[in-house]
């Protein structure tokens, strides 16, 4: 405090700096907020008038031909949804649980690290490796190939979610249960995981809220269809890429799907994490 | 029989119903959750080996020349990265250089100044930015934002700093700071949070010590916090900036899309990741391909080095964020 | 050591003609032990927690463990049913015999230990996403038991023995964290029933509890005996001379004292006894 003089005039310049600061501060946190108000407000505004029954039954019309729906990218999209889920769910959870439960000090810093590089790697990366790893071997983009895409960007995230709930289990119920003569993989899974089941549930439908919205990693894995997916070893199309396509489209009809498809795409992601909201909100009570 | 025989007899009878402990169970139930913790080590071989082996064909034939030159002509077969380099450098910058201090500023206000009741509004709302999927904040970007800094924004600038060669040039709409503004928004929400975790591991004996001196709320925050948390929140910052890096849809969507090195931000740019999104799927040449798979590679090699440092500037702080958690 | 007084459990409380199942082959015929603890020695990594106790249990009595904070009571009591092996770098030296087997063959369970001998934590740890009734019966049912009758006689026979039937009968369906403190306890001791041990130990099972509640364990700690070998591990010297018949003092992993309560608690044959007794230290 090198101004600590005492005199009133520098008493005074004391407090003129800390309400700048508090409304400078303040200030940033509106702008930051701003472009979340801005997006929800265009979207509105351009997209709800194209959001109706059509829109969830149609199939895309062809160019120049008005109104159609996304029905396709909308079933693609939980489709995908699904192949990631029957990826990334049990690798994530169980593997969470191994660093948790059991890894040593060593181990389990080496994965956790790992796991936070894959956070940070940009999913199109992902795209890119299964390109490599599926669409060429099999000569074929396909929903498989799009839903491990999503299901290798959940792995990591779900998997650190776990880890950080299934730690804050107290350490109590799991020494009831094995003094109970309980073996250990049953104390895990009844009671452990159990105890820690909103936590994991929570990271779960936030990873799926995340991959839901990826585009990047479909873009030559899932590749989009314009009809309906009838193999999943077939091209398949998905909300945000078709999206995608039609924002980037000359046509006036095919943007404004795409601001309806948005206005979808938003509303289910942000359903999700108000569900999580509201469930992370019993589980303060229930774990500690 | 007398109380005490029926017990014991009760008593094998409770233990005979019992299933004997499986030291299978227990066994298979370790090896199967190591094998899904290990599946992470081999993502990241499995990740780097793909990227290297599907680049293998430009390596060789580019060879460093790859990331020097800035030809790119996939009819001729020229393949240089430099423009998408410096398209990925400097719209990352620009983000930069609008995202942190606004998101280190939130950050300090949401856990030092806010009032208390509007804290945890405002934290959700940050979360629910981060939440907004690429794409749409693309969609936003193109329809909304771009005719909006065309039309407004980019002439002032122009008007008033045309002197400086970053704001000269015809104003086309998507262009590299457009690019640079889309990413800012994009990890405007990683960096705040970041910071806000950082700045709430300050210990409070940190401030308490400085109201003690009689100082204001925001003397308390310079002095104490901000200083005590520096480290930690340049590892935020470096973090947003591995995030800015491989940004892709919402880039591609608003920057222009031109291999172009240009001193203006109204031209338009190129990223790595952009370059990927675009021409993946026709690429039809093998070296094409494989020239995407290198930018991949780049891609992949730069932000593995940008998280490392973020991590480990980050450990510190976090460890002991961490630690009280185990405590509790 | 210098000071090491072995007392031999004598034959107290037992009226049973049958000790529990299993008699040791090598005790007296009038004295039914159920744990020979041998030169027992346990290692945390570098620091030895236990240093070369050797003393036995008797059956059907309430022996208490009582010293200083950090003096390894609670690890002592852990190696009777192998719950200090949770601990990561672990070691023991020494044997411990349950009714004549030796609990550290290599041969034996740790699962199938902590099935004859249950164990009472400090603070109650009813598993929250249970019901009352689920709690009790989670033992029974997580190693294999299905007969929804045979859990059903259960449930209630062990909610009867810890005395908390009457309490909680209408409300099997509610969440056992639901309970207050005191019950939360005792349907933990009726959980640690329900799969019939031979022994419960109970580690500091009323520090958490106001009087009342303490009382009312007290009381059923008393009635158990008939039944069960109960070994607890206590810090109030009250408590203590209440309810055991035995006592064994450890100080710094050792085991200074071990004789009748009665014995210790008026006559202790070591200074150091004495001075903990009388609260000098600890």
């Amino acid at each position: 405090m090198r101004k600590s003089s005492g005199r009133a005039d520098n008493h005074d310049w004391r407090k003129i700096k800390n309400a700048l600061a508090s409304t400078g501060t303040f200030v940033s946190a509106v702008l930051v907020i701003a472009p979340l108000g801005l997006v929800f407000f265009h979207l509105l505004v351009n997209g709800a008038s194209s959001v109706n029954w059509d829109f969830f039954t149609h199939l895309p019309k062809p160019v120049g031909e008005a109104g159609g729906g996304m029905a396709n990218a909308i079933v693609g999209s939980l489709e995908l949804l699904a192949i990631a889920g029957v990826i990334g769910i049990p690798v994530g959870v169980l593997g969470g649980v191994y660093l948790a439960e059991y890894g040593s000090a060593r181990i389990n810093s080496i994965v956790r690290f790992l796991a936070d590089v894959l956070n940070g790697i940009p999913s199109i990366t992902w795209g890119v490796v299964v390109y490599g790893l599926v669409v060429l071997r099999f000569k074929s983009f396909s929903a498989y190939a799009g839903g491990l895409a999503l299901g290798l960007i959940m792995i990591p995230l779900i998997l650190r979610t776990t880890e950080e709930v299934v730690l804050l289990v107290p350490n109590g119920y799991r020494e009831a249960a094995l003094a109970l003569g309980v073996s250990r993989w049953k104390t895990i899974v009844h009671i452990v995981m159990k105890t820690a089941s909103k936590g994991i549930i929570t990271g779960i439908l936030l990873a799926l809220a995340r991959v839901g919205g990826e585009t990047a990693p479909l873009l030559f894995t899932a590749f989009g269809n314009r009809f309906w997916n009838h193999s999943l070893s077939q091209p398949i199309a998905a909300l945000p890429l078709q999206i995608f396509t039609y924002a980037i489209s000359p046509y006036d009809d095919w943007h404004r799907q795409a601001w309806a498809g948005a206005l979808v795409l938003v509303t289910g992601v942000f359903c999700v994490n108000v569900l999580v909201r509201i469930l992370t909100r019993g589980r303060a009570a229930s774990v500690v | 029989m007398s109380l005490a025989a029926q017990v014991l007899i009760e008593e094998r009878f409770v233990r005979e119903r019992m299933a004997p402990p499986s030291r299978f169970g227990d066994k298979a139930f370790q090896w199967l959750t190591m094998a899904m913790a290990m599946a992470v080590v081999v993502l990241v071989i499995l990740t780097g080996w793909q990227l290297w082996r599907g680049s293998s064909l430009t390596v060789e034939k580019f060879g460093f020349h790859f990331l020097a030159t800035s030809t790119w002509d996939p009819v001729a077969e020229q393949f240089g990265a430099l423009p998408f380099i410096y398209g990925t450098l400097v719209s990352s910058l620009i983000a930069l250089l609008i995202a942190v201090p606004l998101s280190i500023a939130t950050a300090v206000y949401l856990t030092e100044l806010a009032p208390l009741w509007i804290r945890q509004p405002l934290v959700s709302l940050t979360e629910m930015l981060a939440a907004i999927p690429s794409v749409i904040l693309g969609l936003w970007g193109i329809f909304v934002m771009v005719p909006w800094l065309r039309d407004y924004p980019f002439p002032f600038l122009k008007h008033y700093f045309g002197w400086i060669p970053l704001f000269t040039g015809p104003i086309y709409g998507p262009c590299m700071f457009a690019g640079g503004i889309i990413i800012a928004i994009m990890i405007l929400p990683i960096i705040t949070s970041v910071s806000r975790e950082i700045l709430r591991s300050v210990p409070d004996l940190q401030r308490e010590a400085a109201y003690g001196l009689g100082a204001t709320r925001w003397e308390v925050t310079r002095i104490a916090v901000l200083s005590y948390a520096r480290k930690g929140l340049f590892g935020a910052v470096i973090l947003g900036l591995g995030r800015a890096l491989g940004e892709t849809m919402a880039v591609t969507m608003v920057i222009g899309n031109t291999p172009q090195i240009a001193a203006s931000l109204f031209k338009p740019g190129y990223t790595l990741a952009s370059v990927i999104a675009n021409e993946f799927t026709e690429a039809t040449t093998d070296i094409y391909l494989g020239a995407l798979f290198e930018i991949g590679l780049v891609l992949f090699g730069v932000t593995i080095l940008v998280n490392l440092v973020a991590q480990f500037l980050l450990k510190t702080m976090t460890t002991t964020t961490s630690a009280t958690r185990a405590v509790q | 050591m210098d000071n090491l007084v072995m007392a031999t459990p004598e034959q107290s409380v037992t009226e049973r003609a049958e000790g529990p199942a299993e008699p040791s082959a090598n005790s007296e015929p009038a004295l039914k032990l159920t744990f020979e603890v041998k030169n027992l020695s346990v290692w945390y990594g570098e620091k030895r927690a236990i240093d070369d106790v050797t003393f036995n249990i008797a059956s059907n009595a309430v022996t208490a463990i009582i010293g200083p904070s950090g003096c390894g009571k609670s690890t002592f009591l852990r190696a009777l049913n192998r719950m200090h092996e949770l601990v990561p770098k672990t070691r023991m030296e020494g044997t411990v015999l349950l009714h004549g087997e030796d609990l550290y063959s290599k041969t034996v369970d740790p699962a199938i230990v902590r099935r004859r001998v249950g164990m009472v934590f400090q603070k109650s740890n009813p598993f929250p996403t249970m019901t009352i009734g689920e709690n009790v019966i989670v033992g029974l049912r997580l190693n294999g038991v299905r007969n929804q009758k045979f859990l059903n006689e259960r449930l209630e026979k062990s909610l009867r023995m810890s005395a908390l039937w009457d309490e909680v009968k209408d409300d099997l369906h509610k969440p056992g964290t639901s309970l207050s403190g005191g019950q939360q306890q005792r349907l933990c001791i009726a959980r640690a029933l329900a799969v019939e041990p031979e022994v419960i130990l109970m580690d500091e099972p009323c520090s958490a509890l106001d009087p009342i509640a303490t009382a009312k364990i007290e009381e059923l700690i008393s009635e158990l005996k008939a039944q069960y070998t109960i070994v607890t591990v206590t810090h109030n010297m009250q408590q203590a001379g209440r309810i055991s018949d035995y006592t064994a003092f450890l100080y710094l992993g050792r085991l200074i004292e071990f004789g009748q309560t009665t014995t210790i608690f008026t006559n202790p044959s070591d200074r150091q006894t004495e001075d903990y007794i009388t609260g000098r230290f600890g």
